[in-house]
């Protein structure tokens, strides 16, 4: 069980080589298995977090939630993605047609990079760059592009209000999301994901450092523009922010990502504080999707328990808690690893 | 990658930037201008990856193309009352800026020709190490010179966007 999907990268690999293109297409095919295989994946994620999310929604407000196809509403979500293929596509006369349409795959493109980093189980990683966690940050500040694009390309007041609010929010709350993650990287001593998960290998992170971990939930909400912090879409203030103008696959497309966002960013949190794919009997990846569901569960739990919160009050509990809080937390961090270096030195 | 494949992905990628950059200047809506400009950093960060910089290419998408999205929201808000499809217009100063290109291009190919470039097959394993090392050990000076200056240049857009309140 532990090896299974090791081995599949490997039947894979001979199979290309058997082909006999040489090592330089050989391992453009590799690559391309892997970025289907990470594909793959996302999807198969996010058909059962629609679900989830619509039964969990139901749970904690007392309904049953989708009960009709399937047993209990299992099969929800293949009608919903039917419904989602059949619907026309709709183009504003007045949107800027090239801006509107690609700002649909734009946001798709830094979701699914995100994943070259984030290893799914023992040496079950993409590229296990130096850098790591590092390059994670690097591209997800990428994000905030296409939310502009389809906002200002919609052509709508309610759709620009929706970008402007997106940008605001996510750049100022990717400040203390990154502070957040200083404190582990400090204790790891290393950007790389392997050298963070074996540096958890006698106690997690999340106990080193739970005030990081707080901090980094708090910010992974409003960086994903999940409720409370879902005031780009506001839907009684802004119809739907910049997704006001998109139908059907186009706007499903926006919905992907999100999903697709919010499992890379349980990944992370799952890496870096709950101590990665580590646990015992179980094999490593099954451990893996284990704690990520736990984290997702968390996002979905807050999502459907808060009401929004205030843009200003957004603004202020971020410049003005989260970001000295985080600052704090480095300075502490710091001199804990300093004591504890001294303590060890006697 | 190093390989026969390289030079392949070099061109293409000096391609991308070179028609992107041009695609930058010459487009007429200053928003797609800023798209364009993203599409350039972004393969600034390929030719960096290409070199085995990945932390410098890593540092150029974050610091740049994640950048410019906050570029295009000043330029939706301080031109959004004119017509956006001539907002990025040509002034007529065609002579001192050819000009102004040759010196630059002079400057850099004399540059680029004077400096005696070292070939070497492998960067060591981390680049962050020797860096944070230099920036927190040897050059630390520096470096708080520029966060210090950094944080003045903040002050200083705040008050002159805000003005200051006079007392009452």
């Amino acid at each position: 069980m532990e090896g299974i999907f090791l081995r599949i990268a490997d039947f894979a690999k001979q199979l290309f080589s058997s082909l006999n293109f040489g090592p330089e297409i050989t391992s453009i095919l590799m690559a391309l298995f892997h970025v289907s295989a990470i594909i793959g994946f996302v999807l198969l994620n996010v058909l059962v977090l629609v679900l989830l999310e619509r039964k969990l929604s139901g749970y904690f407000q007392q309904r049953p939630g989708p009960n009709r196809l399937g047993p209990n509403g299992a099969f929800q979500t293949i009608a919903d993605v039917i419904k989602l293929f059949g619907k026309e596509l709709i183009i504003p006369k007045a949107a800027d047609k090239w801006v509107f349409i690609l700002a649909t795959i734009v946001v798709f493109i830094p979701a699914v990079m995100l994943y070259a980093v984030i290893p799914f189980g023992k040496k079950m990683i993409a590229i296990d760059l130096n850098i790591g966690i590092f390059y994670f940050i690097a591209i997800s500040s990428t994000a905030t592009i296409a939310f502009i694009m389809g906002g200002w390309g919609s052509n709508n007041k309610y759709s620009l209000l929706g970008g402007m609010r997106t940008v605001a929010q996510m750049v100022s709350y990717e400040i203390p999301l990154v502070f957040s993650l200083l404190g582990v990287i400090m204790i790891a001593g290393s950007l790389k994901m392997s050298d963070i998960i074996a540096a958890q290998k006698d106690v997690w992170f999340i106990i080193l450092q739970p005030i990081a971990f707080i901090i980094f939930f708090i910010s992974s909400i409003a960086e994903l523009n999940r409720a409370p912090f879902d005031l780009p879409e506001g839907e009684q203030e802004l119809v739907a922010g910049p997704y006001t103008e998109y139908s059907g696959m186009m706007f499903a497309l926006f919905f992907l990502a999100e999903y697709a966002n919010m499992v890379s960013i349980s990944a992370i949190a799952v890496t870096l504080f709950l101590g990665g794919w580590q646990g015992p009997i179980l094999p490593s990846w099954m451990w893996f999707v284990i704690k990520l569901y736990i984290m997702i569960f968390l996002y979905m739990w807050v999502r459907w328990t808060f009401p929004r919160i205030r843009i200003d009050h957004l603004m202020h509990f971020n410049w003005k808690f989260l970001l000295p809080l985080s600052l704090v937390n480095i300075v502490i961090t710091g001199i804990g690893i300093k004591l504890v270096n001294w303590l060890n030195w006697f | 990658m190093n390989g026969t494949l390289e030079p392949l992905f070099f061109w293409l990628i000096s391609a991308v930037i070179v028609l992107s950059a041009l695609a930058v200047v010459f487009m007429k809506n200053i928003v797609h201008s800023a798209l364009f400009l993203i599409v350039t950093f972004v393969g600034m960060a390929g030719i960096y990856a290409l070199l085995q910089a990945d932390f410098i290419a890593a540092v150029q998408i974050l610091v740049y193309a994640g950048a410019i999205a906050i570029l295009i929201v000043f330029a939706v808000m301080l031109t959004r009352r004119g017509d956006i499809r001539a907002s990025n217009p040509f002034n007529g100063y065609a002579i001192i800026a050819s000009l102004a290109c040759l010196a630059f291009l002079v400057v850099t190919v004399s540059m680029i020709f004077n400096s005696g470039f070292e070939i070497v097959e492998s960067v060591g394993k981390s680049v962050v190490e020797p860096l944070a090392i230099a920036m927190m050990g040897d050059f630390v000076i520096s470096f708080e010179v520029a966060a210090l200056l950094l944080l003045e240049a903040l002050v200083g857009a705040i008050i002159l966007a805000r003005g200051v309140k006079k007392e009452q």
